[in-house]
């Protein structure tokens, strides 16, 4: 992609530095060790399992169901819980993971064949996606990282994985491994930073989603489900 | 100065507030709540001394080094393919965006909540360029629709409002036929605001906070009002204040995490999200172009001066939400899109004294704010300041002078009445006073008795002092 413009600068900045009371910066500035780190210490030697708990227990005060389920049970409880939120239309991302963990069969021919229409992110498809991820009841992702503290899903996007799964369709579904679940946001924003520091390009847009969408913004009553989903599962699967 | 709200006069607006009853129930009730969340998440994390001090730490350092961390932020982005603009006031904003939204032959614009974009006064030049603009966050979209009401709090700018008041206005413009529960409100108001997302042309954000590593701009949200607005139109414009910037992913993290926690009260809003650029080839949704226009809008000026840590805000209301005075008078009477402490400190200082003045002494100075901010911005001693300078440099003395010592005589009184109790205050003060004037204040009166003496506090309410102010004004 063609670098865009710049315009403006050099005097903008040069008024900045003139308030500070100095010349332009021109060499590297390195960020200080931070006197305090607290953030670090949050759950701090905690097990896989142990996260998993805080993650549990986070779910029930961010309006989110909890299922814990191994990679033999997953696609009966991922149908299941598609049933319960009333079936199709399901959007989900292209994303390998749903070939590993042996999801092909549900998505291509068992919803198929009971009515319920699925539809796999295609990039060739274009707009057409946006359309079907509109007219979607479940929109179904999996998380690359998950934070336990707080009840979040970090989604990634890319060609495969569409911004619009996880926030058109009424209904969202996250499938966690369980090994993606780390202490809090802290983790992930490290291993955001070590990419950028190793040359690497982030996603365009990197989400973390805690929950289905809520506004308190009439008479400071709480009304879960605004623009984005109504209601949200998290499926955790454990032995993965 | 744009940022303005309302005509009246200072005086009458606050007497507007204080007889208004449902806003004053309905800002001590959500202070309270707010308040109460806020103290309940920092508790849970159990070391929130250190959190702020970490907080404080990265605002600073960014702050001193910020024409470096905009220089890299704005490489960072163009290298993504995003435009950059940087304005050095509102008027040059406004015309950069014009010229895109010209340039697009755009028709329709979604906004997420931008508290910048208020400022700068956006929305009439984009309506003046053919364009109907929709903001998106509810409680924004309440106002809108109610002939631009403007808005009374940072975080929840429809407080003011009841849900009688919100049905009665989606009735006469939305029709609406359902009752006032908020549940109803709201589905009617995702129904409409779901079509214009996926029939506008642009999409126009403010920004949280901007990570320079990486030329990213990070969004908060409860609604996920900010991720359509971004995934579904053609044009992205991202509109931030020069100093809402961190240096990298980390910085970040701390800064979300102190924001929810004192804003809302919440870990994590239910929506933080990361946008890089425009989308990258292949993706389908996402803008096919970015431009990111880059605010001083009198910043520049507040840097290098006693009031520098203003710009550390991160602008989560923490200090809003435990003010007593805001609590009395609500958020229109301060005059400003930015209401509470921090509007009265920020306002005068990007608006001018002309405008703002009174806005300092609209103040106990009782300290709430200082420790409520989860960066250390210590807004009473910069309200303090504020007086200072309009008394002994601005030559607005004498009546100024007066009202001044008046006013902070008195204030202070309020706060102490406020911390101790209606009752006790004069009492628990009786040490420090001799011959009814206070000769050394303790905690925040010490500033500024240790450059003059003022009268000692009486057994007023701050609406009592109000009505004596109100006089004094008018002397």
């Amino acid at each position: 992609m063609a670098n865009g413009a710049i315009h403006n600068r050099d005097t903008f900045l040069q008024t900045i530095a003139k308030r500070l009371g100095r010349e332009p910066i021109t060499s590297t500035v390195l960020r200080p060790d931070w006197k305090h780190q607290p953030q670090w210490t949050v759950f701090q030697g905690y097990s896989q399992d142990d996260l998993l708990e805080v993650l549990k227990s986070q779910c029930s005060r961010i309006h989110t169901d909890f299922v814990a389920t191994t990679a033999d049970a997953l696609a009966a409880t991922l149908k299941q819980t598609v049933a319960q939120y009333g079936g199709g239309p399901v959007v989900t991302w292209n994303d390998p993971r749903f070939a590993e963990y042996r999801l092909m069969p549900l998505l291509q021919s068992e919803w198929p064949n009971e009515q319920i229409d699925v539809h796999i992110w295609d990039a060739s498809a274009g707009r057409k996606n946006i359309e079907w991820a509109e007219k979607a009841n479940v929109g179904i992702t999996f998380s690359d990282i998950t934070l336990a503290e707080s009840g979040t899903v970090v989604l990634f996007s890319n060609s495969g994985k569409g911004r619009t799964v996880s926030f058109l369709p009424q209904t969202y579904i996250a499938i966690i491994p369980k090994s993606t679940i780390v202490p809090r946001m802290t983790q992930a924003a490290a291993y955001i930073h070590k990419q950028i520091e190793n040359g690497e390009q982030v996603a365009s847009c990197i989400n973390f989603i805690t929950g289905p969408s809520n506004s308190a913004d009439i008479e400071m009553n709480l009304v879960v489900g605004v623009h984005g989903p109504v209601k949200a599962t998290y499926i955790v699967v454990t032995d993965r | 100065m744009s940022m303005k709200i309302g005509t009246d006069p200072f005086h009458e607006r606050v007497e507007t507030g204080i007889n208004n009853s449902f806003m004053r129930g309905a800002v001590a009730g959500a202070q309270e709540r707010l308040r109460t969340r806020r103290l309940e998440a920092a508790k849970e994390l159990g070391n929130w001394e250190e959190w702020r001090a970490l907080g404080e730490e990265i605002r600073q350092h960014t702050l001193e080094h910020l024409d470096y961390y905009l220089m890299q932020l704005s490489e960072n982005v163009a290298k993504r393919g995003g435009h950059v603009f940087f304005a050095q006031t509102a008027e040059e904003a406004n015309q950069y965006i014009r010229d895109v939204v010209i340039k697009k032959n755009a028709k329709k614009i979604v906004k997420s909540k931008s508290m910048v974009t208020e400022e700068i006064h956006l929305n009439p030049v984009l309506e003046a360029a053919g364009c109907e603009v929709i903001e998106t966050d509810l409680g924004e979209y309440i106002l809108q629709i109610d002939d631009h009401d403007p808005p009374s709090h940072i975080v929840a700018p429809a407080l003011h409002k009841n849900k009688e008041q919100i049905r009665d206005v989606f009735r006469k413009k939305l029709a609406y036929n359902k009752t006032e529960k908020p549940e109803e409100l709201a589905l009617h108001a995702r129904k409409m605001l779901r079509n214009e997302y996926l029939t506008a042309d642009i999409g126009i954000t403010g920004c949280n906070f901007a990570i320079a590593e990486s030329g990213s701009i990070t969004l908060v949200t409860n609604e996920g009002n900010a991720d359509l607005v971004t995934a579904l139109p053609k044009t992205q414009i991202t509109v931030m204040g020069m100093e809402r910037i961190v240096p990298t992913f980390e910085e970040m993290e701390v800064l979300v995490s102190l924001l929810t926690r004192s804003a809302v009260g919440q870990k994590l809003t239910s929506y933080i999200t990361v946008l890089t650029g425009p989308r990258d080839e292949g993706d389908v949704d996402g803008p096919e172009e970015f431009h990111l226009v880059i605010v001083d809008n009198g910043r520049s000026d507040i840097l290098g001066t006693e009031f520098q840590s203003v710009l550390q805000c991160i602008r989560c209301a923490a200090c809003v939400n435990v003010c007593p005075v805001y609590r009395h008078i609500g958020g229109h009477s301060y005059g400003s899109i930015y209401s509470g402490p921090i509007g009265a400190v920020l306002s005068p200082l990007l608006g001018g004294y002309d405008d703002y003045k009174e806005l300092p002494y609209a103040s106990t100075l009782c300290a709430a704010c200082t420790e409520a901010c989860p960066v250390k911005i210590p807004l009473h001693e910069l309200l303090l300041k504020h007086r200072q300078v309009i008394v002994e440099q601005e030559g607005k003395a004498p009546i100024s002078e007066k009202l001044a010592m008046k006013a902070f005589g008195l204030g202070a009184a309020s706060s102490l009445l406020y911390k101790f109790g209606s009752k006790v205050a004069p009492s628990a003060l009786q040490p420090f006073t001799a011959d009814q004037r206070i000769t050394k204040g303790v905690g925040p009166l010490k500033a500024w008795t240790e450059i003059r003496e003022f009268p000692a506090p009486n057994k007023e309410r701050f609406r009592d002092w109000f009505r004596e102010h109100k006089k004094g004004g008018e002397q």
